[in-house]
């Protein structure tokens, strides 16, 4: 029956289905049948925030460890591109070449969210959230009021993409195009990572820990890696970021900010990395036209709204709710009466797409 | 010089002939003598059966040996090498091995790749970020584990959709990872439906002759099925010990099995 379900919902994203095929090609062309705005401020934009939210299904979903600093990991990376690279309010801006800035962003970046996980990888469910949180409100409060290394309240500007190859990276198809890459990338290496050695045995310790510790596992080790490899990817996505706001202030990294990541992930579902991907574009497209179904500054109440619809009716987020839907469609074309119970026990199955 | 020879000479020959030892160990909880003065040997190759009633301290012998919990007094000998003061994972490198009475395994993922982390966990490349190629020799060692167990036909399920007595049998498979000398068995047929048990006896009996193992038991049939001697506990000591047929027959052990009033 696995297979069965498996072929129902899997199919969807795995290599050999065509509907993976249209999804590339409908995000291949869509800069060709959309305007600037919505392949600025829309496509790019959730790529962006997908990726942030997929570090997070990344530890949440495979690791059971939930962290709320995901995006003060990527606005570490932001800021430590303005520090060392180039920014034009005249505080430190070494001016190294974007390359060698970019990669040792990302480096000491995920070298943070490494030192995260060593803090808190030995709590569980709420204390993790809390540490986690901890972590990023304390982070907050530091950038706000240092002014040596990050300028305070006002931060940083005019922290720029390259020009390279006659290109200006930040024009918006360009732009879509590189956070396109780095997005997809990202995807591919959790998709194909959480079949990994590494990947399977992250899995297990949310399952079991004790069990893997009798196995000869090293659970703590194990997990901090986790960490470090999730801080990458959500460095990466801080990197451009920061090129896609073109300044980055202690209101980068605050709680609202911190607390959207979470709802985008949850919103999508953590079950499979294509969710925050989801998720995100919903939350973009929301934020960006809840003004047309009601005032500007009721956006917090639509996605709150939203969001307690989606943790009530559907705790596996919209990915959940699409498979709650397609199943019943499968159901109600044809009737399979031995696979009724098998049916009703897989529903009731803790079990996260892996494929 | 010549006596540490003849020492070293003498813990080889005990570590060729006994897989355990243990010397008068003792538990205690506080007050609560869970297991006193306890004698036992247990050969290499040799399957033994434990039986008792509850709260014989069956599982406190078995979390002495495995080392979960240390005991009060005694020591511990594994395949000769005194082993009381190490801790629980040295124990399972020397190839010991456990299954629990609940099943503790990994729910969200699919029964080869438990049997693929247990073949792993005691080798290199724990955080290899590759997926395994079909050659990897844990891979090898798991798909041929999963047929040992007869789950071949459950490969790719997940563990959360399997049956009680597959999940047992899974368990099974697990301790079987890496190359274990003596296996412990907390119960496994504990829950299991007539036919579940035929499969496990069918899997013990099938198990390669190196391999010893000592199983705790409720059901006779099974344990004297499977075992080629028993020990049997009462109040945390050794009550009787023999081949099975002394067992079966002898008047003390039915009366304390069966109560005095049916002899």
């Amino acid at each position: 029956m696995m297979k069965g379900q498996h072929s129902i919902f899997g199919h969807f994203f795995t290599n050999d289905s065509p509907s993976l095929w249209i999804v590339a090609a409908v995000l291949l062309i869509y800069p060709a049948i959309s305007s600037d705005f919505f392949t600025f401020q829309i496509g790019a934009y959730s790529l962006i925030l997908g990726t942030i939210s997929l570090s997070l299904m990344m530890l949440a979903g495979y690791g059971g460890m939930v962290s709320l600093a995901q995006l003060t990991v990527a606005g570490l990376a932001g800021y430590l591109m303005a520090i060392f690279g180039e920014n034009s309010v005249g505080v430190m801006g070494f001016g190294w070449p974007w390359w060698i800035t970019s990669i040792w962003a990302i480096l000491l970046a995920a070298l943070f969210s490494a030192f995260i996980g060593t803090i808190s990888v030995r709590t569980e469910g709420i204390y993790t959230i809390m540490i986690t949180l901890a972590i990023a409100v304390a982070f907050y409060f530091f950038v706000r009021q240092n002014y040596v290394l990050f300028n305070g309240w006002t931060g940083y500007a005019g922290i720029e993409p390259p020009t390279i190859l006659g290109i200006y990276w930040r024009n918006p198809i360009p732009f879509y195009y590189l956070s396109l890459v780095v997005a997809a990338f990202c995807y591919w290496a959790v998709v194909y990572c959480s079949r990994s050695t590494f990947g399977l045995a992250l899995q297990a310790i949310r399952d079991n820990p004790r069990r893997m510790q009798s196995l000869g596992y090293n659970i703590v080790l194990h997990r901090v890696i986790a960490y470090f490899l999730s801080g990458f990817i959500a460095a990466t996505a801080g990197v451009l970021l920061v090129w896609f706001n073109g300044r980055i202030s202690p209101g980068s990294v605050s709680v609202g900010v911190i607390i959207d990541i979470l709802v985008i992930a949850v919103l999508g579902g953590l079950r499979h990395p294509i969710g925050p991907f989801i998720g995100a574009i919903v939350f973009v497209l929301l934020e960006n036209f809840a003004i047309d179904l009601i005032d500007r500054e009721r956006f917090n109440t639509v996605i709150g709204l939203v969001f307690l619809l989606i943790v009530l009716y559907s705790p596996d987020g919209l990915l959940g709710l699409w498979k709650k839907l397609w199943t019943r469609l499968i159901d109600s074309r044809k009737i399979r009466p031995n696979e009724i119970g098998n049916e009703l026990r897989t529903k009731s199955a803790d079990s996260i797409e892996t494929s | 010089m010549a006596g540490l020879q003849a020492s070293a000479l003498s813990k080889l020959q005990s570590a060729g002939r006994y897989a355990l030892e243990l010397e008068s160990v003792s538990c205690h909880f506080g007050a609560l003598v869970a297991m006193a003065d306890i004698n036992l040997t247990v050969e290499s190759g040799e399957r033994r059966a434990v039986l008792g009633s509850n709260g014989a301290g069956k599982t406190t012998l078995f979390n002495a040996i495995t080392g979960d919990f240390s005991p009060t007094a005694g020591r511990v000998r594994l395949f000769g090498e005194d082993v009381t003061d190490l801790p629980s994972h040295e124990r399972i490198r020397r190839g010991l091995r456990r299954t629990y009475q609940i099943s503790l395994l990994f729910h969200g993922l699919k029964v080869i790749d438990n049997v693929f982390l247990a073949c792993r966990g005691i080798s290199r490349g724990r955080f290899s970020l590759r997926r395994p190629v079909s050659d990897d020799s844990a891979m090898e060692s798991a798909e041929n584990l999963i047929e040992v167990v007869h789950l071949t036909d459950e490969r790719d399920r997940l563990v959360a959709n399997l049956s009680h007595g597959q999940q047992r049998q899974l368990e099974i498979a697990l301790a079987l990872a890496g190359a274990p000398r003596l296996i412990l068995f907390d119960e496994p047929a504990a829950g299991l439906s007539p036919t579940e048990r035929s499969v496990l006896v069918e899997i013990l009996q099938s198990m390669p002759e190196h391999i010893g193992y000592i199983i705790i038991e409720h059901d006779m049939d099974v344990a004297l099925q499977v075992a080629q001697s028993v020990t049997m506990m009462h109040n945390g000591r050794i009550f009787k010990e023999g081949n099975p047929e002394e067992i079966e027959n002898d008047v003390e052990v039915q009366q304390l099995y069966l109560g005095s009033g049916h002899v």
